[in-house]
Formats: structure tokens, C-alpha cells, sequence
């Protein structure tokens, strides 16, 4: 009878230890969706307990569709999402901190590269990257054959460079020198690259105060509306379209652009001339390099409990292992967030990914609490200057102004 | 009550005089019978989710966070040194005052020559019906190229007249222009399809009565076409204003990297509250705007309904 | 119209050649951006930003691709049911709403009609969300028919065609629902067989509104569509917009067959518009 009874009861755990199934949201990205497909068949092999779901939402609209499920409680139970909507998916309740005996504080500090340090919140981590991104020059290399010059490696080649590449004047160019973009990636390089490089620092080490609005932040602006206002490289806007300085470089029509790691795949599928990548320039010589770093992360919600947790904690423990990172690189082509994975020689010596990888480094992220808020503040004051003539240090002060008011209203 | 049947139109007094009461009270049933599911319909789809939505304005609401205080009126208050919330009304106000005459001038326009022809008249209404189904992503790209600074045909004509070349959507003096454009092209068809169905409903038996009489065409114009057409051109004025004060998605799509235009030139309410409420989450305070938009979108149709509105003996 | 019939024959001749002069001026530019959109869904990758107005080497790659490597039918397909479904249910709830408001008389008529016309007034963005906390609270995305249910509700019913439709049936002389009233019929014949024929022109109108309308929707079925099985075409096109750069031959291809059930629609329905002119030309 006794032996019965434990038969039961094993019989009932058992049924009740039916698969866990986890809802995964990304966005919708042709290799990004099928590499998940395949990681997801792997990860199930490997857990035959757990089934995972994945669904998908257009790139555009990624960020409205996830928060409109905070408030009606529904949603996935493993998310990725920007690292920059971090401070706000916390402050909603959505994310859960990651568990301090799965995922280690020092332990992610020593294996991940340094900009994942703005996913740290409060003292702790909330998500995990699989990988990462950096800027870097993508220049055309049949043009600057034609002006016959080499690639740049200051600024000061490289506005030589745009000046011998351009077509026209404005507001009319046939060819660009620099296909200028302040809604692009140039706003990060203006706030965390050149600012950085004129010896400034953008924020305060907290990140609750700007600190741009100083000599450096100036300089910066300065050299960076130049390149449109005097050296007349190119003008925003060139093409339509919202990718409007890819899509014309694409086509041949610009010398250079700064751009991410994520629009390798992009050029690489469209663009049919030679083309290379350079790290991003220097002051000078010997001077100091920057980078913006970003990054997509993979986190756990509140609707996890139970054994939905340990469940996602399996799962986001396989997305960030070292062995998904390697499948993500080959598959989806976007540098591993291991320091150790993207510091091996093949990377740093491949001529695509080589110069992203060498800014890793030294890549600073934003430590958004608004990111589109913050944003905005950026592109309008650039454009004040580019569009109305406004001082680059009214321009800056600006920004600054804005930027520190939507800090306040988060950290107060 | 008095005040509502005032507005909208005075309709009461120019009824005949009151009917028995039994005629009265069966009209007053069969009515609400009918209204009956549609009423259930709005009040659960429409009038509850918006009173949920306008409360949100007294409170610092975000999507994002779980504590949301009351503020009592704090919204508002924020509201009136807003520069981007005035700056966006200020647009909202010229596309409304551009758009909307320029649209119902061509429209019927059209309409009235479509009425004139005979030949290839099915061909010519599907051809200007054609931007109207132009989905707008697709619509955005091409504007954008026909108005691009560098290779856009409409600068390339302007260089033949030996005009200087001009900025439009990367200029924040033109951007709003030129995004009216789009938004008066893509209605053109619409406004043509209503005023083809307004010019339909009028008897034609109107118009032989006024032949006989011996009136000219412009006289026909004045006196028949037009009064006949007064609750088409009622709609159209209503439901054109009402739309412009939301214009939305050919702002959205013009700019979509920086939505609003260069420097908020092309910036609307409508995008303003999407941008407060599902790009920074605060909806309160885009519950705010909301409130501020619908009471002057109310107060304007019901002055228009008011003082367009002619009644005339059928 | 009619009216310029009554002017010598030789200047009729002349102005209706100046106004087909006009139409075609105007149907050419009215039209460009419209052809340059189904040209370019003809280019491949490399024309697309070539800037040539004709295609040099036209290709149907774009459609190939956007017919075989996507969920583009089934997308399609949705929407049409989607599309479909709405425009029904208005064309029957707002007739019978804008009817009822134009020929009764009862107390509360006009609160009513403003009431109605204010939905107008709140942009759709402010109320996804209280909408989609509904739908979740009902469990209404969990079976099919939930599914599709909740894409379409919102628009089951609209304001903008309630008003179309009164100011319509307001020119509708009363003396024939009278007599058909003392011939004994009941108030639902009466407005379904005798005022309902005579609205043909603002009910075809209406129909090609509100599919479009609902054919075009994006922002509620972003928020409302979770599994890919119930995307519409406008959610499915959104994908083409990526990370890293658009894919504008396939936007351009996807936007010209989307266009191909709305100028059908239009086609069937614009006849409706004119043949309103006999219809209601018999009385009066």
C-alpha cells in the first residue's frame, strides 16, 4: 500500500512537471528570427522540460508594442530589448533583477566588455547582452581611388579626404564627402567621441549631470557642424527614406560614413563597389580614441514565477553563453559581448569587423533614462546650428539645458 | 438641450409644428431601438476607454513606472510653457488653414468637371482616386524624392526656370508646406469621391426646372448646385477639420527618423501626443494634450455646424 | 452639369475640350507619385536608387520575392477580412444611426449626434491602450476568432460614416416615408427598402472609405496582434523596414498589389455613385 502511494505521488509530480512554456520577444529581422529558430530547437534538446515561443514585432514599432503590454500585464517572459529602455522597463516593475547566485555581478563584470556596465542599475543587473556594437567609418573604396587618397586616420585627413571626394555645393551635391546624418549614429559620436577627444567628459560619473556644456563639449560641436557648414562635406537628408545616408552610400554616391556594427550585413548585401571600414578617427596622431558602444539584451519579466523563473534563468543563461555567442556571430554577424570571444585574433584582424572590434575598449555607452527624449534634445540643437546658424555653443548649451531636465525629472 | 439643438444647426425650429403626442412618443421608441445596439456600441468601445484616458491627466502617468501620484492639474499647468506643445498647435493650426479649403476647392472642382465630361469619365475618377489608396510609406518615399533637394524633378524644373533650387522637407521653413502638399494630395481623391456622390443626390429634375426658366450655368451653380450641396460640403468642411487637427501619419512618415520635422517645423498635436505618450510613455501628461485638442476640436465643429448649416425646402 | 447644355452647342465644344485639358494636367500630376511608386517596385536593388524614371532592365524580382519569401497572402488575406467585415457592419449600423437621426424626431437627438460625432475628436492613440487591457482582460487574443474579433472592434461602427449618412438621409423628402408609413409599413422597411436605395451615392462612398480605412490601419493592430498568423498588411510591411535599412522594392511591390482590392472595390461601387443620379432623379 505504502509502495502504492509513493507510486501515486511520483506519478503526480511527475504530471505535474509537464513542459514549462516560455513566451521570447525580439524584433523581426530575418537571420536574427531564424537563428533564434535554431538556437530554440537546440535549447530544447537540451531541456526537454521547457518549450519556448518566440514572437516577433516590426523593428520600427518594437518599443511601443512591448510597453503597451506593461499595463495590460501581458507580454513575454524573456525580452530583448535596448539597453538604452533599461532605466525604464526597471523603474516599471517589468524586469526582474537577475538572481545574484546565477548570474554573478563579478562574474558578468569579468566576462562581458566594459560597456555592459549601463545595464547595471541600482548595484544590479537587470539583462544580458549577446552581443555588441561599435562605430566605425565605412568609406568607399573606388572613390577614394578616383581622388587617389588614402583612408583617414585623423580628422583632419579625413575632412581632406570628403573635400576631394565631394560633388557640387549645397544645396545641390552629386557626390557626398560625408554623408552627414545628426539623426544617424553622429549624434553619439559627437556626445561620447568628440567631446571626449577635445578632453571633456559628457556626464558626470553617476550620469546624473551633463557635463558637456563646458570647452570641449563646444569644440565638439564646433568640429562636428563644420564638417557641413564649412567644409561643406555633404548635406543631412541626402536620400529619402529613413536611412537616408546608408541608402546613398550604398548606392556609391558618398565617400564616407559613420555607422554601427549592425549595418555590416545591410552594406555588405547592397553595396556593389569596394569598400572598407576604418576605425573611428583621432585629434591626432597619438590622440584619444572613443567609441559609442551599444547593445541589445535579453532580460527576465515579471511574468516569469515559479517555474517559468527557472526556466527563463536556463534560457538566458544559453543566450549569453559563450557557445550562442559564437552561433549569433557566424549566423547573424554581430560581435560576441565576451571579452574574451571578441578579443580572439581572427576578429581583431578581420578587415570588416576588425576596427569595431578595436573600439571596444574604449566604446562609453549613453546611460539613457529617456532615450528618445534625449535623443531629440541632440538632433534639434545640432540642427540649430546647421539648419539656422546658431552658435555651436548656444547649440551646446542647449542640449545641455534639455538633457539635464529629463535627467532631473527621472533621478528626483 | 436648447443650446445643443442651437448648435447643431437650429434643426428643431425649422421642423413642422409638433405631431400628436402618440406619433411623438412611437417615433421617440422605434428610434431608440434602433440606436440601441450602436449606443452600447460607443459607449463601450469609445466613451469608456476615452474617460479612462482623459483621467490619466491628473495623474503623473507613466507606461514605464509603477507609482503613479496624482497631480491634480499639474499637466495643465506644464501645458501653457510647453514651447513644443505651442509650437506643434501653431503648425496644427496652419495645415488645418491651409489644408482643409485648398482640398474641398479642388475636390469639388474636380468633381464638377468629372461631372462635365462623358468620354473616358469612369478612367479619369479611378485616376484621381489613385493617390488616395497609395499606401503611405509608399506615398512618403516618393514625395520625398520628387521634393529631394538634390535630384527631385520639382527642383530640376525650378533650375530650368532658372529659379534657385529649394530646401523643402530639410528646411524648417518649407517642411510644413511641402508635407501639406502630400496630405492635399492624398485627399484630393477622397473629397472627389464625396462631391460625385453629393452632386448625385441632386434631382436633376432641378436643374431641367431651371433650364426652362432660362438660367445661365453659373446661375444654376449659385442656386442649385451649391445650397444642394450644402450637407456635402457640411461633412466635408467637419470631418476635413477634425482630420487636420489630427493629422498624424504623413507627418509620421515625411520625417521618420526625426518625426515632427527639423526642428518640430513639421511637428502636430496628434504627433506630439504619440511622441509623449508611446516614444517617452508619459501619458498624462499626452492625456493633457489630448483634453486641450478635443475641447478645441469640439468647440470648432460645433461653430461650424452652427453657422455652415443651411436648411433649405425640399 | 447638365447646366451648360442650354449654352450654344460651338462654346460647349470649347469648354468641354478646356476642361478635358485641365483633367489630364491635372490626372498627370496627381498621378506621378503614383506611377513612380509602381515603377520603382519594378527596379531591382541596384536601380532602386539610380533616380532613372523608367526602369532600365524592369523586373518582377521585388514580386517574387514578397509572393514566395513571405507571408505577404496571408497578410493579405486578413485584411481583406478584416477590411471586409468592418465595412459591413458599418454600412448597416451607421445607415440605420444616420437615419435614425436625420428622419426622427425624439427627445436627446441632437446630445446624441454630438455625442456620437466627439469620438471623432480623440486621436486613436490615446485609447490603444485602454482597449488593449480590455482585450487582454477578456482573454480575447487567446482563440481565433478572439483574435481576429479584437483587430476589428474598434471599427465596427464609426462616427464619420453616421454623419455621412445623416447629412444624406436629411435630403431625403419626407412625404415619401410618409406615405409608405400610411401605407402601413413598419419602420425597418421603411428605412431598409425605401430610404436605403435612395443613399446609393453616399453608401458606395461610404464603402470605399471605410474599407480603406481599415485596409490601411496600424497603430491598434501593432498593439492587438501577437502571433504572426493574424499580421495585416500593413503590420507585414512594417517588417520591411529594418534595423539596418529598408527594403523599398519590396515596400514599393507589396504597396501596389495592396492597392490592386481598393481600386476593385472602388471600381464596383463608383458606378453605384452615378447611377444615384437616376435613382434619385425619378422623385423630387
Amino acid at each position: 500500500m505504502k509502495k502504492f502511494l509513493t507510486l501515486a505521488l511520483a506519478l503526480t509530480v511527475s504530471a505535474s512537471a509537464a513542459p514549462v512554456t516560455l513566451t521570447y520577444w525580439q524584433y523581426d529581422f530575418a537571420t536574427k528570427v531564424s537563428t533564434m529558430d535554431a538556437l530554440i530547437k537546440k535549447f530544447e534538446a537540451q531541456n526537454p522540460d521547457i518549450k519556448i515561443k518566440q514572437e516577433t514585432f516590426p523593428y520600427d514599432a518594437y518599443n511601443q508594442k512591448v510597453a503597451s503590454s506593461v499595463p495590460a500585464g501581458q507580454g513575454p517572459d524573456v525580452v530583448n530589448l535596448f539597453y538604452g529602455w533599461l532605466p525604464q522597463y526597471v523603474d516599471s516593475g517589468f524586469l526582474q533583477p537577475l538572481p545574484a547566485k546565477d548570474f554573478s555581478t563579478q562574474q558578468i563584470e569579468s566576462n562581458f566588455v566594459p560597456m555592459i556596465k549601463t545595464s547595471k542599475i541600482g548595484g544590479q543587473y537587470y539583462a544580458l547582452p549577446t552581443s555588441v556594437r561599435t562605430l566605425a567609418v565605412f568609406y568607399n573604396k573606388d572613390l577614394f581611388k578616383q581622388a587617389r587618397i588614402v583612408p583617414p586616420r585623423t580628422w583632419e585627413d579625413f575632412i581632406a579626404a570628403g573635400q576631394k571626394i565631394v560633388k557640387g555645393a549645397p544645396p545641390r551635391f552629386s557626390v557626398l564627402g560625408f554623408g552627414i546624418q545628426p539623426d544617424g549614429q553622429d549624434y553619439h559620436v559627437v556626445r561620447e567621441v568628440l567631446v571626449r577627444q577635445f578632453g571633456g567628459s559628457p556626464f558626470s560619473k553617476d550620469g546624473k549631470k551633463v557635463t558637456y556644456d563646458s570647452a570641449a563639449g563646444v569644440q565638439a560641436m564646433t568640429f562636428y557642424t563644420e564638417l557641413m557648414t564649412k567644409y561643406k562635406l555633404g548635406v543631412p537628408n541626402f536620400f529619402p527614406g529613413n536611412n537616408s545616408y546608408r541608402d546613398a552610400f550604398i548606392a556609391g554616391k558618398v565617400g564616407m560614413i559613420v555607422d554601427g556594427s549592425f549595418a555590416v550585413g545591410a552594406i555588405q548585401k547592397g553595396a556593389k563597389f569596394n569598400w572598407g571600414v576604418l576605425p573611428l578617427p583621432v585629434l591626432k596622431s597619438n590622440g584619444v580614441r572613443g567609441n559609442f558602444g551599444s547593445y541589445w539584451v535579453n532580460g527576465i519579466t515579471k511574468n516569469a514565477k515559479g517555474d517559468k523563473l527557472a526556466a527563463s534563468i536556463k534560457f538566458l543563461k544559453f543566450l549569453t553563453s559563450d557557445e550562442t555567442q559564437r552561433t549569433w556571430l557566424d549566423s547573424v554577424g554581430e560581435i560576441p559581448a565576451s571579452r574574451k570571444l571578441s578579443g580572439t585574433a581572427a576578429l581583431r584582424t578581420n578587415p570588416v569587423y576588425g576596427p569595431f572590434v578595436s573600439g571596444l575598449p574604449f566604446a562609453s555607452s549613453t546611460l539613457f533614462v529617456d532615450e528618445a527624449g534625449q535623443r531629440k534634445a541632440w538632433v534639434d540643437a545640432i540642427n540649430t546650428v546647421l539648419l539656422q546658424g546658431n552658435s555651436p555653443a548656444n547649440a551646446v548649451k542647449r542640449a545641455a539645458a534639455e538633457e539635464q531636465k529629463i535627467l532631473d525629472g527621472y533621478y528626483k | 438641450m436648447d443650446t445643443t439643438s442651437k448648435l447643431a444647426g437650429g434643426r428643431a425650429s425649422a421642423r413642422p409644428p409638433r405631431r400628436r403626442n402618440t406619433v411623438k412618443y412611437r417615433q421617440t421608441v422605434t428610434a431608440y431601438t434602433f440606436l440601441l445596439v450602436p449606443l452600447l456600441f460607443f459607449l463601450l468601445v469609445r466613451f469608456i476607454p476615452t474617460f479612462m484616458a482623459l483621467r490619466l491627466s491628473l495623474f503623473d502617468w507613466n507606461i514605464l513606472r509603477e507609482q503613479q501620484p496624482f497631480v491634480g492639474l499639474e499637466n495643465y499647468t506644464t501645458l501653457v510653457a510647453d514651447e513644443k506643445f505651442l509650437q506643434s498647435l501653431k503648425n496644427t493650426a496652419l495645415y488645418t488653414v491651409i489644408g482643409v479649403p485648398l482640398q474641398i476647392i479642388l475636390g469639388l472642382g474636380l468633381a464638377l468637371m468629372l461631372g462635365r465630361v462623358r468620354a473616358f469619365r469612369g478612367f479619369y475618377r479611378a485616376l484621381y482616386f489613385a493617390p488616395y489608396v497609395t499606401p503611405i510609406v509608399a506615398a512618403a518615399w516618393v514625395w520625398q524624392w520628387v521634393f529631394s533637394p538634390q535630384f527631385g524633378p520639382v527642383n530640376t524644373v525650378l533650375d530650368w526656370l532658372h529659379l534657385p533650387p529649394q530646401s523643402f522637407l530639410t528646411s524648417p521653413d518649407q517642411a510644413l508646406a511641402t508635407t501639406a502638399g502630400l496630405v492635399v494630395w492624398q485627399n484630393l481623391g477622397f473629397q472627389v469621391v464625396l462631391f460625385l456622390a453629393g452632386l448625385a443626390a441632386i434631382p436633376r429634375s432641378y436643374y431641367e426646372a431651371a433650364e426652362i426658366d432660362g438660367a445661365t450655368g453659373s446661375q444654376a451653380f449659385w442656386r442649385i448646385t451649391l445650397p444642394l450641396l450644402n450637407p456635402t460640403i457640411v461633412f466635408s468642411v467637419v470631418t476635413g477639420t477634425i482630420a487636420y487637427l489630427q493629422l498624424f501619419t504623413q507627418v509620421v512618415n515625411l520625417n521618420f527618423t526625426d518625426q515632427g520635422g527639423p526642428l518640430g517645423s513639421t511637428l502636430t498635436v496628434a504627433v506630439y501626443i504619440y511622441q509623449l505618450a508611446f516614444g517617452r510613455f508619459q501619458m498624462g501628461y499626452a492625456s493633457a494634450v489630448t483634453v486641450v485638442l478635443f475641447v478645441i476640436i469640439l468647440i470648432i465643429t460645433l461653430l461650424q455646424l452652427r453657422f455652415l448649416t443651411r436648411r433649405y425646402d425640399t | 452639369m447638365t447646366a451648360a447644355s442650354s449654352a450654344p452647342r460651338k462654346r460647349v465644344d470649347m469648354r468641354t475640350l478646356l476642361v478635358y485639358v485641365a483633367l489630364t494636367v491635372g490626372v498627370i500630376i496627381t498621378l506621378f507619385p503614383f506611377i513612380w511608386m509602381v515603377l520603382t517596385s519594378l527596379k531591382g536593388f541596384q536601380e532602386l536608387f539610380n533616380l532613372n524614371f523608367l526602369p532600365s532592365q524592369p523586373t518582377l524580382d521585388n514580386y517574387r520575392q514578397v509572393l514566395t519569401e513571405t507571408r505577404f497572402l496571408q497578410w493579405f488575406g486578413n485584411s481583406l477580412l478584416v477590411a471586409g467585415v468592418t465595412t459591413v457592419s458599418v454600412l448597416f449600423f451607421d445607415s440605420l444611426v444616420g437615419y435614425t437621426l436625420a428622419k426622427f424626431d425624439f427627445p436627446g437627438k441632437n446630445i446624441v449626434f454630438v455625442l456620437i460625432l466627439s469620438t471623432l475628436m480623440i486621436p486613436t492613440e490615446m485609447l490603444v491602450i485602454p482597449w488593449f487591457v480590455g482585450v487582454s482582460d477578456l482573454g480575447l487574443t487567446k482563440s481565433v476568432p478572439g483574435a481576429y474579433f479584437s483587430i476589428m472592434f474598434p471599427g465596427l461602427i464609426s462616427a464619420f460614416g453616421v454623419f455621412l449618412m445623416r447629412q444624406f438621409f436629411d435630403t431625403l423628402p419626407n412625404d415619401l416615408l410618409e406615405a409608405a408609413r400610411i401605407d402601413g409599413m413598419h419602420e425597418f422597411g421603411i428605412f431598409w427598402r425605401i430610404a436605403m436605395p435612395l443613399v446609393r451615392p453616399a453608401l458606395a462612398s461610404l464603402a470605399i472609405f471605410t474599407f480603406l480605412g481599415n485596409w490601411n490601419a496600424f497603430l491598434w493592430p501593432l498593439i492587438v496582434i501577437q502571433q504572426p498568423q493574424f499580421r495585416t498588411l500593413p503590420i507585414g510591411t512594417a517588417l520591411f523596414n529594418g534595423e539596418a535599412g529598408t527594403q523599398w522594392g519590396l515596400i514599393m511591390a507589396a504597396s501596389s498589389l495592396a492597392v490592386i482590392p481598393v481600386l476593385i472595390v472602388f471600381a464596383i461601387f463608383q458606378r453605384q455613385i452615378i447611377e444615384g443620379v437616376v435613382l434619385t432623379g425619378m422623385k423630387g
